[in-house]
């Protein structure tokens, strides 16, 4: 061995240096690791100075000892420095090359939507649950007794014609389409106790041909409250903080005398649309007035001391004065992109 | 109702200023909503021009027009080209000199025709807007009129006159004229009506030669006798219950309507036939009271009112033979029905240019008897729209006097026999009103002296009684019958405006039912999910009802709008199929709708039904009741979805995913999932779609759907793409069985233990099978297993399957360890092994 380099000052300076400067040029992680592997694993210079130490004269192994352990940490240190300078580049670099637009990522979700008439007739029976109403629901195939003669409108009314209402085979089988959404009044006041707040919202069907303004089957929402005492000017009360949150706080009614069977005395309503894009308007929004008696008296409920009174509007024509619409035949013929600009939102 | 302001002012002082805004802003205070106003639209330099001379010159295009110099009152006459040929020299005609606007608008000038400059026009009674005549032009002699050339013929005709449209609610019949709506007016401003009825009644008829009584003189009956005889009420109302006739000689059949009553009456959208039948309409829109003219010397014997026989046919004016039915009320002679009573004469009898000798008929019916003739030979007449709403009974005499008054003064006859009226009307029943009651109602603070002000306004008769009122209706409303009749008028007398405001306050509501809750929930899900709600035509036809329905019970309408689909829909998928054909015919080939609907599923086909309906002035009893709602075919809402073309799209670095059964599945679970209910899925086989692509869909057991894709032959047949993935299920059957509370448990926090299984089964053992098998094995240390693969092919015997399962086990009260997941594992494969043959894969 003793041809071997031996400890010296000289010695282990030459190798750090040798090992320092190889671990400065190390470019990349991988060069780094060959540069741990020539200068500080096992066979490196100062590994094999290391291995000389068992013949160093035991008054010097400890100062020999301390220089290459010295030595050893510095070079450790070095590599382990570099090597988080070349990870943080190498890092940075594959994220720069991660990089996508983001304007062009691949979405794997497609976009739906809510009908409209479906989300404005929720709108409106919310607004009726936050009166403390509730929401009233019946069939769309009805029996002519609830369509007509439990309303005050007697065999020989017009709108019990073919012309006007839809019935089903065999003719005398008294099933009709409902025409409005008014006999679920009735079927209000027959199963629920007395006061009734209700609200129904529904599907109607009249024998109009399909127009801007017309459909076979569309929808109404229908109101009715008799309790003791109600007057028009309840009725008018209830309207008024309808049209309120529907069109905003500037949102008044008209009534004007008008004639329905069901109801007597009847009106016309106007709203003021104060939000209107063309300006601030009326528009005719349906029909209200009190209960007929003989309705009341028809679901068994006495008029001497229960009375109250009833609204209804059409969903599609509100929807189209209150959303500038135009053509009606849109919302029945499922064209995706009619429902799609409103989204879950009416 | 149109109602022409001239007209209107003879019986109410409106302004001479009056605008059609104002007359309708005025209507609409009483109740009469605005339709529409109408005028001639005639403007500017149209006078009165006399022919002077004129040159016929044939053209090259076979026409021969008239080269005619008019004397229009300026001096120089003018030269206009005109290509009518029904005048002669010296006619006093119509004369639109250039800058005149008529009806289209067509305005005149002077132009270049024929070789000519024509210097204005010579007007046809068509072009100014005075009915339909066009075959010559108009002569003022055949108006009867004579004026200076020059005169303005805008006034001359009344062509300055407009009227406003209004609408008339059907229980107020008595404003569908002139009358009744000039009360109105009277009513809403204030000002005096002058009622045209009164003084038409009885003996104050001037230039009338009245030679007895309204009862007739003794010993001499009337020419042409009268009989009520009605075997046949409805109701038990008679039919006719007052018939008044009138005879008036001597009319000149050659006399022409005069043009205030063209302009008055075409105003009111009615076109000038002949004076007699102009007179007749013209008495109707005044007072409101049809009135017949017949052809005195063509009657033959006493009139009857009486039921149609059976058989008995009749040839109306209108010229259609007609099938009589022993419910219509007739007007009949000796030798049969001379009229549809109320609804139109019959032609036997009708007015013509020869006819001198007239009987004026003015008659009260029953609405309801008019109504059914109407609507059964559908005739809907300006007669029958009147008696079908109401005439007033008092106003038959007047008017039949006012025909003859009218006849006398226009066509030169005379009336020659006193009035004759055979029945009555009884005096109305007075309404007992209490004290208070309106305002109870109206809630507007108004006292029972306007009460009481506001009753009289409108005609009826008020007197005081203990703690209330009698109110006697006036003739004219018989739709005023009970208090709230009449709290309505006073609340329109004094105005709606006055109601204040007042919000009531309801009990303390339960809110939005579960039911409701949960359907919004089911739509927004799918929304979320990327699908769109649309509303479907719920009307179908045979073919696409029988695409997906087994044959069966499917109600049909009586009266389809479109005959080719009168059937209700079973299934909401066939309109929704047509949406989707609909989106992709407008190039949007990816689509993913849903519809939430009510469908129609009779057990049985309807039958007509056993008994009459309950009457609506009771409540029918409660077995009533139930045989009603018995007798209404199941309706569930049902959940429908359908889904094609790509449901993911082709994106960078994203291939296109195309909607299958996958799509379906998912939507029918969210839907499950949106209402709490877990979905079981069963291989099945429906109609209409693919037989290897079709799952039954379960709830607790029960089926309550299908998804599945369509078969391809029938998307095919349809136009649209072979995969269609579909979904339908019974919405309300879902709510109902999905749990209406949670279960919910503690959630395990020690570490898990995962492992994987794969076994071998038969390839038509169903994966479901294979875990529900295993999870019932493999006990409660199981805390999920879920189906990650599926190999078929090499290593695997052929005809069976390797079902690889992802296992997640954990131990609420320790760590499991590897051999307690083991072990619970294999009692797993064990009891996949006993129920489904599964044989470990090592």
């Amino acid at each position: 061995m003793s041809d071997s380099v031996q400890i010296s000052e000289e010695s282990v300076a030459k190798a750090t240096d040798a090992a320092l400067e190889a671990v400065s040029g190390a470019a990349t992680v991988s060069e780094l690791k060959a540069v741990r592997t020539a200068h500080a694993g096992e066979g490196s210079p100062l590994a094999k100075l290391n291995a000389t130490l068992r013949d160093v004269a035991p008054e010097n192994k400890a100062a020999a000892g301390k220089l290459v352990g010295q030595a050893r940490a510095r070079i450790t240190e070095a590599i382990g420095t570099r090597e988080a300078q070349l990870a943080e580049v190498e890092e940075q670099a594959r994220l720069a090359q991660e990089t996508v637009d983001v304007t062009a990522v691949a979405s794997r979700w497609t976009e739906g939507a809510r009908h409209p008439l479906a989300l404005l007739m929720e709108r409106i029976s919310d607004i009726f649950v936050g009166m403390g109403w509730e929401v009233a629901e019946g069939p769309e195939l009805e029996h002519e007794w609830f369509n007509f003669d439990a309303l005050n409108t007697d065999g020989d009314h017009p709108a019990r014609t073919m012309q006007d209402t839809l019935f089903v085979e065999p003719e005398g089988s008294q099933l009709v389409l409902r025409s409005q959404t008014s006999p679920v009044q009735i079927r209000s006041l027959l199963d629920r106790e007395l006061p009734v707040y209700v609200v129904a919202p529904g599907k109607v069907f009249r024998r109009d041909e399909l127009d801007v303004t017309h459909l076979p089957a569309f929808h109404q929402v229908e109101g009715i409250a008799i309790d003791k005492g109600l007057t028009m000017a309840h009725l008018r009360g209830t309207l008024e903080h309808f049209a309120r949150l529907m069109f905003g706080d500037e949102a008044k009614i008209r009534l004007r005398p008008n004639f329905f069977p069901f109801t007597e005395p009847s009106a016309e309503m106007d709203v003021w649309q104060p939000n209107a894009k063309g300006g601030a308007r009326w528009i005719e929004w349906g029909g209200c007035g009190m209960v007929n008696h003989n309705v009341l008296r028809a679901a068994g409920v006495d008029p001497e001391v229960y009375q109250g009174f009833a609204f209804g509007m059409g969903i599609e024509r509100t929807l189209m004065f209150r959303n500038e619409l135009k053509d009606m035949r849109d919302m029945i013929e499922g064209d995706i992109r009619f429902s799609q600009q409103f989204g879950m939102v009416v | 109702m149109r109602v022409p302001v001239s007209w209107l002012r003879e019986f109410v002082d409106a302004p001479e200023t009056i605008t059609p805004e104002e007359l309708h802003a005025a209507l609409v205070r009483v109740g009469f909503e605005e339709e529409d106003h109408h005028g001639f639209d005639v403007t500017g330099p149209v006078v009165v021009g006399q022919i002077l001379e004129f040159v016929d010159e044939p053209q090259s295009n076979g026409k021969t027009i008239r080269w005619v110099q008019v004397d229009v009152g300026e001096g120089a006459p003018r030269g206009i080209v005109c290509g009518a040929h029904n005048f002669v020299v010296g006619d006093k005609v119509v004369v639109s000199l250039p800058g005149a606007v008529l009806p289209g608008p067509f305005p005149i000038s002077a132009r270049k025709t024929y070789g000519h400059v024509s210097d204005g026009m010579i007007a046809s009674a068509r072009e100014l807007g005075l009915g339909d005549e066009h075959d010559g032009i108009l002569r003022l002699v055949e108006l009867g009129l004579d004026a200076e050339p020059g005169t303005d013929a805008i006034a001359l005709l009344g062509l300055d006159d407009w009227a406003v449209e209004i609408n008339v609610t059907p229980d107020r019949g008595y404003a569908l004229s002139i009358r009744g709506v000039a009360r109105e007016y009277s009513h809403s401003t204030g000002v005096a009506f002058r009622d045209p009825a009164v003084g038409l009644r009885a003996e104050a008829i001037s230039g009338l030669r009245r030679d007895g009584s309204a009862a007739g003189r003794p010993g001499q009956p009337p020419t042409i006798p009268v009989t009520l005889d009605d075997q046949k009420p409805i109701h038990d109302r008679p039919g006719c219950s007052l018939f008044a006739t009138r005879i008036v000689r001597g009319v000149d059949p050659g006399r022409p309507t005069p043009p205030w009553m063209v302009a008055r009456l075409a105003l009111a959208g009615i076109r000038s036939i002949s004076l007699t039948v102009d007179v007749s309409n013209y008495v109707m829109i005044e007072l409101g009271q049809p009135t017949h003219c017949y052809d005195l010397d063509l009657l033959q014997g006493a009139i009857t009112v009486r039921r149609a026989r059976p058989g008995e046919r009749i040839t109306t004016l209108d010229d259609q033979d007609r099938a009589l039915d022993p419910e219509d009320l007739l007007i009949a002679d000796e030798a049969g029905p001379i009229g549809i009573a109320g609804v139109m004469g019959g032609a036997r009898t009708e007015n013509s240019d020869a006819t001198v000798n007239v009987l004026i008929e003015a008659a009260n019916f029953d609405p309801v008897s008019i109504a059914r003739s109407a609507r059964r030979h559908k005739l809907w007449s300006e007669a029958s729209k009147r008696f079908e709403r109401g005439v007033d009974p008092a106003v038959a005499e007047a008017a039949a006097n006012r025909v003859a008054e009218l006849l006398v003064e226009l066509a030169g006859g005379v009336a020659d026999e006193p009035i004759w009226v055979v029945g009555g009307y009884a005096p109305r029943e007075p309404i007992a009103l209490e004290g208070g009651f309106v305002d109870s109602l109206i809630g507007a603070g108004i006292t029972d002296d306007e009460t009481v002000t506001s009753l009289r306004m409108i005609g009826a008769t008020v007197t005081e009684t203990e703690g209330g009122f009698e109110v006697a209706p006036p003739t004219w409303r018989p739709d005023l019958n009970t208090q709230p009749d009449l709290a309505e008028e006073v609340a329109r007398i004094v105005g709606y405006d006055r109601i204040p405001a007042t919000l009531p306050t309801a009990p303390p509501g339960r809110g939005l039912t579960r039911e409701q809750r949960l359907r919004r929930s089911v739509a927004n899900t799918l929304a979320a999910n990327g699908l769109t709600e649309v509303m479907a035509y719920p009307f179908l036809s045979a073919a696409q009802i029988e695409s997906f329905s087994e044959p069966g019970a499917t109600l049909e309408l009586v009266n389809p709008l479109d005959g080719a689909a009168p059937f209700l829909r079973r299934s909401l998928i066939p309109g929704l199929l047509s949406a989707a054909q609909r989106n992709r015919s407008r190039g949007l080939v990816d689509v993913a709708i849903f519809e939430v609907g009510s469908v129609y599923t009779p057990v049985t086909a309807p039958s007509v039904a056993a008994q009459p309906l309950p009457s609506g002035t009771s409540r029918p009893t409660d077995a009533t009741l139930a045989a009603l709602d018995a007798a209404l075919p199941p309706q569930p809402r049902h959940l429908g979805v359908v889904l094609l073309g790509d449901r993911v799209r082709k994106q960078p670095g994203q291939q296109a995913i195309e909607a299958t059964l996958t799509d379906a599945l998912d939507a029918a679970r969210q839907a499950a999932a949106a209402v709490g209910a877990v979905l079981d899925v069963a291989q099945s086989q429906q109609r209409g779609f693919h037989p290897g692509r079709t799952a039954s869909l379960s709830v607790a057991g029960e089926v309550i759907g299908v998804a599945g894709e369509l078969l391809p032959s029938l998307a095919l047949e349809l136009d649209l793409p072979a995969r269609v993935a579909v979904v339908e299920l019974n919405l309300d059957r879902l709510l109902e069985l999905a749990p209406v509370e949670v279960a919910a448990h503690a959630i395990g926090t020690l570490p898990a233990a995962t492992q994987d299984v794969s076994l071998v089964v038969k390839a038509d053992v169903p994966a479901s099978a294979v875990h529900a098998a295993f999870v019932d094995g493999a006990g409660e240390l199981l805390e999920h297993a879920e189906l990650v693969d599926d190999y078929r092919g090499q290593g695997v015997d052929e005809g069976t399957k390797s079902l690889t399962f992802a296992l997640r086990f954990r131990a609420f009260d320790r760590t499991l360890t590897a051999a307690e997941a083991t072990e619970s594992k294999l009692a797993g494969v064990a009891s996949a092994a006993a129920k489904c043959g599964a044989l470990l894969r090592e």
